[in-house]
């Protein structure tokens, strides 16, 4: 009998563990990744002969609540057909009871994984402005995500942004979402999605600060906020969201989450507030840490009242224009005037010295 | 379509041993200690820090006493693994056995099977030795290794016996012949290594795959007394909640 490594041993292990798809037309190649709620396959799609990433739900029940999130999850994607939402082909049941959804094979890297680096400003602002334009698409819909953070975004190679794992995404109003769409049956599909939101427990993934949590509270502890963390989810709405883009936006300013570990992170974000971003790393322009804190305000009066509006003020700094979050002072406004016009500024010098030579070799 | 995502074909091993059917239990120790006879030696070899020839015979004479005294028969699933069971079983027997010194006579004569202790011997060469305080974790390695190894041996029998030679291959150069730390041939590599279509290269793999998980399943199954127990163990050695 041949004796197996442990490397060889961990390869059967992973090969008994994918799913069986054999009723279906699509063939697991590997794994990818796992979360909390579902494992996603590279798969082979024999039909139309291309590759597509498959979720399929950790746990057989069909008939359960969990096969009723992930077929939610789907129903609420397939609603959302944006550039930067991956849209989903297929929703199945496997033999086993568990439930499976086909989507679009994603290829690039996690914006936790390409944050930093050689990255500079700019291109971080202008990733993260496709976020919140995503997000905002998504609250125009009436769906607000509830789990946003940088493990759940895909940056692609040629800069295209996703934003990934809508499980706890929540209908905030049917009949809001409904006037959005323009299909016929979109009353009755969304209110059944609506009603399905009156699940709120997933099956916990286990470990890192960055898992979703099952239970009462829904989202990630490092970047959810207060009302969120203290578990009201009645008063969630698109402000939520944009708080968790501000964590976001903080994780990309200073390369760590506002609230560190695991399990104080609820407490953390339920009660105080992060370290500003400037004590970090003083070089962080301070509109950005402005329009950063302000989504992260404690209070949602106090937020952006839209990702959109979010979005607004992060082009308008990468412009060069004033931020709303941001009152600036006198010296302030003529450094940004300066910056924004410096090719106007340098050739006005330029003429100038020129003048004064012209003026001196003259005089002489 | 339920909800069990396990299949139950094979009737428990560990519930037959005690079947009063003389057949029937002699198969199931067969069963049993082809399943657990290495992982034994090697915690008796590591754990009792025995020298090879004392680990054999301290080996054979544990199972020689399990038959004899068909002590598995007083295994209760609802209180814990049938694993943590028998290496209870083992640490007994070896303690008493140091006391009485009278192993040789007991264990030595009972040679119940022809269990390869070279091959064993081999293997402990090769591995590097387990951390120190980490022997339960090291005899539940072994014993996920021993299932495997036995799994991947009843899939090569069923694979040559259906006459699917080339999935046989495929799968094993796909999953075995690689080195420990480069990544998997991609299907395209095989596809041209074997003459095949990658789609062929696909499906094959999908079929060995689907063949070899019922294998294991089969055997966990076997290794098992309760369906609770099945589940838990299939949890634990595939890495998903059957529940």
């Amino acid at each position: 009998m041949r004796w197996l490594s442990d490397n060889a041993v961990e390869r059967l292990r992973e090969e008994a563990d994918l799913p069986d798809l054999g009723g279906s037309k699509y063939l697991v190649l590997h794994k990818l990744g796992s979360g909390g709620m579902g494992t996603v396959y590279l798969a082979q799609d024999v039909d139309l002969g291309r590759k597509v990433a498959v979720k399929v739900m950790n746990v057989a029940d069909s008939a359960g609540a969990l096969a009723s999130r992930m077929m939610r999850e789907a129903r609420i994607v397939a609603l959302l057909e944006h550039p930067s939402i991956v849209p989903i082909h297929d929703v199945g049941a496997l033999d086993d009871g568990r439930v499976f959804y086909a989507m679009k094979l994603v290829q690039g890297k996690r914006l936790d994984q390409s944050a930093g680096g050689a990255a500079s400003l700019y291109d971080m602002l202008r990733i993260f402005q496709k976020v919140c334009e995503a997000v905002a698409f998504a609250h125009t819909r009436g769906v607000i995500h509830r789990d946003l953070k940088p493990e759940n975004i895909m940056v692609g190679p040629f800069g295209e942004v996703l934003v990934m794992d809508w499980g706890v995404a929540k209908v905030l109003s049917a009949g809001r979402a409904e006037a959005a769409l323009t299909s016929g049956d979109a009353s009755a599909e969304l209110s059944a999605i609506e009603d399905a939101d009156l699940i709120e427990t997933l099956p916990l993934a286990a470990g890192s600060p960055g898992d979703t949590s099952g239970g009462t509270i829904i989202g990630t502890p490092a970047y959810m906020p207060p009302e969120q963390a203290r578990g009201q989810t009645e008063l969630l709405d698109e402000r939520s969201d944009v708080y968790a883009l501000g964590a976001i936006l903080y994780f990309l300013l200073t390369g760590r989450p506002p609230y560190e570990s695991g399990r104080d992170a609820g407490e953390q974000a339920g009660s105080r507030r992060p370290v500003r971003p400037r004590q970090t790393d003083p070089k962080i322009p301070r509109a950005i840490e402005a329009i950063c804190l302000k989504a992260m305000s404690e209070s949602c009066e106090d937020r952006y009242a839209s990702a959109a509006g979010m979005a607004a003020d992060v082009v308008r700094f990468l412009d060069g224009d004033p931020v709303s979050a941001y009152r600036e002072n006198i010296f302030e406004k003529a450094g940004r005037w300066l910056r924004k016009n410096r090719f106007l500024v340098l050739l006005i010098l330029a003429y100038l010295i020129m003048r004064l030579i012209v003026f001196f070799s003259v005089g002489r | 379509m339920g909800n069990d995502r396990f299949p139950v074909t094979r009737l428990s091993a560990i519930v037959a041993a005690s079947s009063a059917n003389q057949e029937e239990r002699t198969r199931a120790f067969e069963a049993l200690v082809s399943a657990y006879w290495m992982p034994v030696y090697k915690y008796v070899r590591i754990k009792w820090n025995k020298p090879s020839e004392d680990a054999r015979d301290l080996t054979q004479g544990f199972f020689a006493e399990a038959i004899e005294k068909n002590f598995f028969a007083r295994f209760d699933p609802s209180k814990a693994k049938f694993r943590t069971f028998l290496r209870t079983c083992l640490d007994g027997f070896v303690a008493n056995e140091n006391k009485a010194a009278s192993r040789i006579k007991r264990g030595g004569d009972a040679t119940i099977l022809s269990l390869d202790f070279d091959g064993a011997e081999e293997q402990l060469r090769i591995a590097a030795p387990p951390a120190a305080g980490a022997i339960d974790e090291y005899f539940e390695k072994e014993w996920a290794r021993r299932v495997f190894s036995l799994a991947l041996e009843g899939f090569r029998a069923q694979m040559l016996g259906a006459g699917k030679e080339t999935h046989l291959q495929l799968f094993e150069r796909y999953v075995l012949d690689a080195e420990d730390d480069a990544p998997k041939t991609s299907y395209k590599a095989l596809a041209a290594e074997f003459d095949l279509s990658t789609t062929n290269v696909t499906n094959y793999l999908a079929l060995a795959r689907r063949e070899f998980r019922r294998i294991v399943l089969e055997k966990l199954r076997e290794l098992t007394a309760t369906d609770e127990e099945f589940r838990r163990e299939a949890r634990a050695l595939l890495g998903v909640d059957p529940q």
